[in-house]
């Protein structure tokens, strides 16, 4: 059975214009960051995001968080009072939802002011968009929260300077999860930090996604990070969604040639893969002059005619599985 | 210098983790941290004991100095300085004194010349009547730091007109600092709005002050300087000259301090903790309140220490040319001119005393916004 969704994308574009190389030029075209991406975020689950550098996944997470203007397509919440368009949203009313959905940082050096206390920093989603709520309601959930994330009540006199990666990062998560948010989008949440403080930083994640039936998209180029925390992974090139599953089936049986190929890369301890390993060369292309038919077709082993002529529907191969290949079920053995 | 600084401020983590100091360190806010960075950078703190020495006698000049500006001492005419003693040929004395003089006349040239008797002591005394002033131009007074029962004395010698250097030197240095203070402060205010609005709104109007501030920043400073300042009228009153010039080294000064700024403000409002703000459902407001103004105080200090000595060499050059303030105004730069014929060079060279005070000065300003801009950066014990 399925979670009743939260979040639905659908058609998302966000591109971003090219300035000429005169100053004041106007735009000359555009760099397709996402495109056309159409996916769903169940309730409570944790929906993995990868892909390699360049390919849109953190333009897709902050698009979704409205940190970035959407050129096109339709964002939705479904919460418990009802869905809401989040894209019509505006001013006031925007500032007012925030409280639904939080960003995790990858940086967590960069992502906490210096020049407040850890108490400041983590009270900021509830004090920021003026509720009215005491200060001693505001200190206690703080404190609730600081505890629930792990950080010693006294840590909250104390500024950034005082901590390490991993510390600073618990910061940042208390502060996403402060305001009780449904859906939080973390992004690299993991990447900067070293392989042991990762694990503890995940399992933190997954805790408190338990007790606080808290929504996560998590995006990362780690594909061992994924395996460990998601519930599905949705992997994305040159800003198009390539394949869409539950986890542990996708890392069985990838079905199109990108994730196959990704997934050859994960360096293992058993002699063999299950499937044929796929290499690939060359560089992602530029996203201001991507293929035509296929985005992946410039580096898929096996393109043929069709996939350099037409672009392949997204589309459900079996029961929760989508991919976008026009012969996903002849490469599928 | 810089590195051994850097290496000692990190010392609350590294003697003790755990106890007191790690714990003061912790909660300490940035200021505090600044300043305690700044304790330990030594050159940093000389520099400023040394302006606010400076800053003092300025302030006090009327109190420090023995003499009015422009009183002569007729009889001690390009009369070097008299250096106070504590012992002689006669024995030793508690308090410091200097020799009387006697006039004599020039056997060949028949021309009075001031003489050194030291058969006779002059005693210097502290806080004595002396010439009646009124302190900040308001309350009126006649006690003066130091000086002798009779006669005069001279710790600095007199220029041409006998009138004593040392009390000159400190006017001055209340002029000359005052002028630093307030073209300083016209360029950082006009540097803040200029550039703070270019800063935060980006694009176009970006684009358009960008434009402008090339253009003054292109043009020359000399030859603006010197058309300025001729086109000061001559019936101005020196109050008028005065701020006349503060004008003209605000005006030239802001463009640096503005693209700075501006600079500044365009990498903060990309900074992920403004966007944790923002998406935490932060207005302007409060992010300008929270998260700009808090980390650009620091900053604009340090500029505007940094930018100090160019606006006081700016006067002092300008004032020695002759373009700037006009006598019987004292500044540094005045008292240079005075400085500037052979003569002077020749027979009087404690007149080149004032360009020890610019050079002490300057090189004061500079270290102390070198050490400010070591101390400001928060980031310094980490990534160094």
């Amino acid at each position: 059975m399925t979670a009743p969704p939260l979040v639905e994308i659908r058609n998302l574009k966000v591109y971003f214009g090219v300035r000429g190389k005169r100053m004041l030029q106007k735009a000359r075209g555009y760099v397709r960051a996402v495109d056309d991406v159409t996916l769903t975020v169940r309730r409570g689950e944790t929906l993995g995001l990868v892909g390699e550098s360049g390919s849109g996944k953190t333009t897709l997470g902050r698009a979704v968080l409205r940190a970035l203007p959407v050129t096109a397509g339709g964002i939705r919440f479904h919460l418990e009072d009802g869905p809401v368009d989040v894209l019509a949203l505006s001013g006031r009313e925007l500032r007012r939802f925030r409280r639904h959905m939080q960003l995790i940082f990858q940086d967590p050096y960069a992502s906490l002011d210096p020049r407040m206390t850890v108490r400041d920093i983590i009270a900021e989603p509830l004090e920021a968009p003026g509720h009215l709520r005491s200060k001693r309601e505001v200190d206690e959930r703080v404190r609730e929260i600081a505890a629930r994330c792990r950080l010693n009540l006294e840590f909250l006199r104390r500024f950034p300077h005082a901590f390490s990666g991993g510390q600073r990062q618990r910061i940042g998560i208390a502060r996403a999860l402060v305001a009780d948010p449904e859906f939080v989008v973390c992004d690299e949440a993991v990447s900067a930090l070293d392989v042991s403080i990762q694990a503890d930083i995940l399992n933190l994640l997954m805790d408190l996604q338990e007790e606080l039936g808290t929504t996560y998209l998590f995006i990362t180029h780690d594909l061992s990070v994924v395996a460990q925390i998601s519930d599905r992974v949705a992997v994305l090139y040159l800003g198009r969604l390539m394949e869409l599953g539950p986890t542990a089936e996708i890392f069985a049986r990838p079905m199109h040639p990108y994730t196959r190929a990704l997934l050859s890369a994960i360096p293992r301890v058993e002699a063999e893969h299950r499937f044929a390993p796929v290499k690939l060369r060359g560089e992602i292309p530029d996203p201001a002059h991507p293929p035509q038919g296929c985005r992946f077709s410039t580096r898929c082993p096996f393109a043929r005619e069709r996939c350099r002529e037409e672009v392949p529907a997204f589309r459900e191969l079996a029961r929760d599985r989508f991919a976008a290949c026009h012969f996903a079920e002849e490469l599928a053995d | 210098m810089v590195e051994s600084g850097r290496e000692r401020a990190a010392g609350p983590v590294a003697t003790g983790a755990h106890g007191e100091e790690a714990l003061r360190y912790y909660t300490a806010s940035q200021w505090q941290l600044v300043w305690w960075r700044l304790r330990r950078h030594r050159a940093a703190m000389v520099g400023a004991s040394i302006l606010l020495l400076f800053a003092f006698l300025g302030l006090f000049a009327d109190f420090v100095a023995p003499y009015g500006g422009t009183t002569r001492d007729r009889e001690y005419i390009y009369g070097p300085p008299q250096i106070p003693r504590f012992w002689d040929d006669k024995g030793f004395s508690f308090r410091p004194f200097v020799y009387a003089l006697k006039t004599e006349r020039d056997p060949v040239t028949l021309r009075k010349i001031a003489r050194i008797d030291t058969d006779r002591r002059r005693y210097i005394y502290f806080f004595v009547e002396g010439e009646p002033y009124r302190l900040f131009g308001l309350i009126p007074a006649r006690t003066r730091l130091f000086g002798v029962e009779e006669g005069k004395i001279h710790l600095f010698g007199t220029d041409d007109l006998g009138r004593d250097l040392f009390s000159r030197l400190m006017y001055a240095t209340g002029v000359s600092l005052s002028i630093g203070v307030l073209g300083v402060l016209l360029a950082a205010g006009l540097a803040l709005v200029i550039g703070g609005i270019a800063g935060y709104f980006g694009g176009w109007i970006d684009y358009g002050i960008q434009r402008l501030t090339e253009i003054v920043r292109v043009v020359p400073v000399i030859p603006l300087y010197m058309g300025l300042a001729a086109a000061f009228p001559r019936e101005w009153s020196n109050i008028q000259v005065y701020f006349a010039m503060t004008v003209i080294l605000g005006l030239v000064g802001w463009p640096t301090l503005a693209r700075r700024l501006r600079g500044h403000l365009l990498a903060q409002r990309n900074e992920d903790y403004v966007l944790a703000a923002r998406l935490s459902g932060a207005g302007s407001a409060w992010i300008i309140r929270k998260h700009m103004l808090p980390s650009f105080t620091s900053y604009i200090i340090v500029d505007v220490v940094i930018s100090f000595p160019y606006v006081i060499l700016s006067e002092t050059a300008l004032s020695f040319i002759g373009l700037g303030l006009r006598p019987p105004t004292i500044s540094w730069g005045i008292l240079l001119q005075d400085a500037q014929n052979v003569r002077a060079i020749e027979q009087a060279p404690w007149l080149f005393l004032p360009a020890l005070f610019v050079i002490v000065a300057v090189l004061a300003f500079t270290v102390l916004g070198d050490g400010l801009r070591d101390a400001a950066d928060p980031y310094a014990v980490k990534k160094s």
